[in-house]
């Protein structure tokens, strides 16, 4: 197992970004910052840039002015991929053929492996951490499209976490998913804040379930409009316990 | 090679049945594993696009003056560079720049071949396949091409199936999408080439995908879809060829029915197991 990250190491940085589709502001002058062992959640109305600027951060785009850095390098020149763990906003996986819960999060050890070599016998074990750390160990044989919402949704997160990531970046992994993968998305996050100092950037507006472990959070609205403790937010009227349809309304309010 | 190998029964006792098992078993080996792959990836019809390009090299080759199978393989490779650059670049979608390459192709191998004077019975043994006439030196191509296939696909599988599973995670998680991409239309363009003898290049198509919708309906994994398409495939060759001898039908359309009724089949079972399973799981 790796060293965890000294806390003060900045995972990711955007500093000045702004961001447009052709003349249409999408992000402007946003600053973004998380470092190892943050839980940071990045909320906002709909249609606020989240996903523009998660796909801004990871390199996916690039931004029309500002500065990106993952792990203190432009994204582009950024090659050490395995640092971070990526869970897509998706509700299922639309597959063709079947593959197993155990195929899939298996994926996530190429980027750390290497992708055309053979895995080994800790890849394998890492693999089974990963499922059980997310609840799937009993399910690791069964295919994925066979499984519930939340149950898929946990093995994209087994899959980010089977990479041993220094980074997670989650975008909305748990709309729609029933309490009990909730829980289970809450502990295996904060194991990996807590025994891995690891860094974990969500975006997601139902917040409820770790509201009360997260150290900042980040309201966007095209720009920043508010980035501290969610004491802080709170003070200001939102509730991150609030019903999750309710929340990017509670935000259109905020100035 | 010494033809015939005498342990071989009716109806693969003669050496030309011999010569066409040989080849048409790496070419059931090789096609339903390639297939498993471009099924996933949601591109079942790229084989057929890729066949008719095939179909041009062959009237390039015919114009030209050069074997066949080779100027098919580099104008079907260089096809299947251009379908994925497409495809990649989001210029069109992958079923437009299916039908461009598909129609294009056609067309030119009609052009071609017409100018290459080439309308006659040999190429229908392109079109329609003809294994029972393969000789010595086209099974050394089906085999070394077919060898390389299956070397590349053992070797790339596990990348492969992260990207054609889910291609913008694996671009986020620093997989090589791209050059992963182009190798996989390359290893269809040569999948292609190397079955165009036995099941001919209309029927290509059926033999990389008409497996694999049996094995996915008998496999819970994705190594198990693999291994059922593998072996569905070969029994279809070798069935189809057995067929075609006892009964005198054309092999190549023989063997695609053979892997078509296995699905038939499969499909069957598995829904008339389904009620059984169900009720089983609820305890009745």
């Amino acid at each position: 197992m790796r060293e965890p990250l000294a806390r003060t190491h900045t995972l990711i940085e955007a500093k000045g970004v702004s961001f447009g589709y052709g003349r249409q502001p999408v992000l402007e002058d946003v600053d973004l910052e998380v470092r190892a062992g943050e839980f940071v959640a990045l909320v906002g109305p709909n249609g606020s840039g989240k996903s523009t600027l998660l796909r801004v951060l990871l390199g996916s785009l690039d931004p029309s002015s500002g500065t990106v850095r993952l792990f203190g390098e432009p994204p582009s020149r950024f090659a050490d991929r395995a640092r971070i763990g990526y869970v897509p906003q998706r509700p299922v996986l639309d597959s063709e053929v079947p593959a197993t819960v155990e195929e899939i999060v298996t994926t996530g050890r190429l980027a750390r492996r290497g992708w055309w070599r053979p895995l080994h016998r800790d890849d394998h074990e890492q693999v089974g951490h990963a499922l059980d750390s997310v609840g799937l160990g009993d399910l690791a044989s069964q295919p994925l499209n066979e499984l519930s919402g939340g149950q898929q949704q946990r093995a994209f997160i087994a899959r980010a976490f089977a990479g041993e990531p220094d980074l997670l970046v989650l975008d909305e992994p748990i709309a729609g998913v029933d309490a009990e993968s909730q829980r289970r998305f809450r502990d295996s996050i904060t194991h990996l804040i807590e025994e891995h100092g690891a860094g974990v950037l969500l975006v997601s507006h139902e917040l409820s379930a770790v509201a009360s472990d997260l150290d900042r959070v980040v309201v966007l609205k095209r720009r920043v409009v508010f980035d501290g403790p969610p004491a802080e937010l709170a003070a200001s009227g939102v509730s991150l316990g609030v019903h999750p349809e309710d929340l990017p309304l509670w935000l259109e309010e905020l100035r | 090679m010494p033809w015939p190998i005498d342990a071989l029964p009716y109806p693969f006792e003669l050496g030309f049945m011999q010569r066409a098992l040989v080849a048409s078993v790496v070419v059931g080996v090789f096609a339903p594993m390639i297939g498993t792959f471009v099924v996933q990836k949601k591109m079942s019809l790229i084989g057929d696009g890729i066949g008719h390009l095939a179909f041009a090299g062959v009237g390039a080759g015919l114009v030209a003056g050069v074997s066949p199978i080779w100027a098919a393989l580099v104008v079907a490779i260089a096809g299947a560079l251009g379908i994925e650059w497409l495809r990649s670049r989001r210029t069109a979608s992958g079923d437009l720049a299916l039908a461009l390459f598909f129609y294009s192709g056609i067309a030119a191998g009609v052009v071609l071949v017409s100018l290459g004077g080439g309308f006659d019975a040999s190429l229908l043994t392109y079109l329609f396949g003809q294994p029972l006439t393969v000789n010595d030196q086209e099974i050394a191509i089906i085999v070394g091409l077919g060898g390389a296939i299956v070397a590349a696909m053992l070797v790339l599988r596990r990348g492969l199936f992260a990207v054609v599973t889910d291609e913008d995670w694996s671009r986020v998680a620093g997989l090589p999408v791209g050059l992963l991409n182009t190798v996989l239309a390359v290893i269809v363009a040569a999948s292609v080439v190397a079955a165009m003898r036995i099941v001919g290049l209309l029927l290509v198509a059926a033999m990389m995908v008409l497996p694999v919708a049996s094995g996915q309906l008998l496999a819970r994994s994705f190594r198990g879809t693999l291994w059922w398409s593998v072996a569905i495939g070969v029994a279809s060759v070798v069935a189809g060829l057995a067929a075609s001898r006892i009964w005198g039908l054309a092999p190549g359309g023989t063997i695609v029915l053979i892997s078509g009724a296995i699905f038939v089949v499969v499909a069957l079972i598995r829904r008339a197991r389904i009620p059984k399973l169900q009720a089983e799981g609820a305890g009745l």
